[in-house]
């Protein structure tokens, strides 16, 4: 009975990714995209939930919805007139670029459905991920930690630098 | 219990559409947008294989830091795009030429 439900909700919100993802990319409005693109990260926070993945779920929802997504629409709004007709986003090169997409997802499909996958079995994890994720930080990966703290650093320092204006110099 | 091929071919699917959209769209956000769809079907595709193959959190350590990738990216990216707006007036990437010979 369990099963069931996690299945069904599976499919939904697999429905539900797919199809906002297809939105994302073919709609003809940048905001509508940009929702669109919320949807998505909220789908794919389900399947953390359901991959037993609970830290990352929240992370998923704090970064991606509450910041990545936030400075998208920054950007959307801070490039366009919102009140203008300039909103539409068009398409160059659609037909090769379908034909090469189509012919990449055929070829994985394919790949992932030949491969003998070596399953270990559906590992069983008790109660929150989130310390035994913080302290493998704290230990076995403590230098890729700092690196991308000193990644976040340089990218902060790196967009304002970017974006200050060239009278300043 | 959804078996692996399952999340594997939703992943697929959304890098797939992430593909068309880098390689279709005009505007340089839909761009970045369709680069965070493909960021997400990686870590799908991680976040799985470590709940299917052992018992430690390595798959999840990694989507961890797709993410603080993700995340950098899409600031310095937006910069990027940002004083492209205020050389061009608009993102329109066929039409950033200034370095073509």
């Amino acid at each position: 009975m369990e099963d069931l439900a996690t299945q069904i909700i599976f499919y939904v919100f697999a429905g539900l990714v797919v199809a906002s993802a297809a939105l994302v990319v073919l709609g003809p409005n940048l905001v509508h995209s940009a929702f669109a693109l919320l949807a998505t990260f909220f789908g794919v926070a389900v399947f953390y939930v359901l991959l037993g993945a609970d830290f990352l779920a929240g992370a998923q929802v704090l970064i991606y919805v509450g910041g990545i997504l936030i400075l998208l629409l920054f950007g959307v709004m801070l490039t366009h007139r919102i009140y203008g007709a300039d909103l539409r986003t068009e398409t160059i090169q659609f037909w090769p670029g379908l034909a090469v997409s189509a012919a990449v997802l055929a070829t994985l499909v394919g790949i992932i459905y030949s491969t003998p996958w070596r399953h270990m079995g559906f590992a069983t994890f008790e109660g929150p991920t989130t310390a035994s994720i913080g302290e493998l930080f704290m230990d076995e990966y403590i230098l890729p930690f700092e690196a991308a703290s000193v990644l976040l650093l340089m990218a902060l320092i790196g967009a304002a630098m970017i974006v200050r204006r060239r009278s300043d110099l | 219990m959804i078996p692996l091929e399952h999340y594997l071919v939703v992943s697929a699917i959304l890098f797939s559409l992430g593909l068309l959209g880098v390689l279709t769209r005009k505007n340089a956000i839909n761009v970045l947008m369709s680069i965070e769809l493909i960021f997400n079907s990686a870590n799908i595709n991680l976040v799985a294989f470590s709940r299917f193959s052992s018992s430690d959190f390595s798959g999840q350590i990694f989507a961890v830091f797709v993410i603080v990738i993700a995340a950098s990216e899409a600031a310095v990216a937006l910069a990027i795009v940002l004083s492209l707006y205020r050389i061009m007036s608009n993102v329109n990437l066929d039409e950033a030429t200034a370095l073509k010979g």
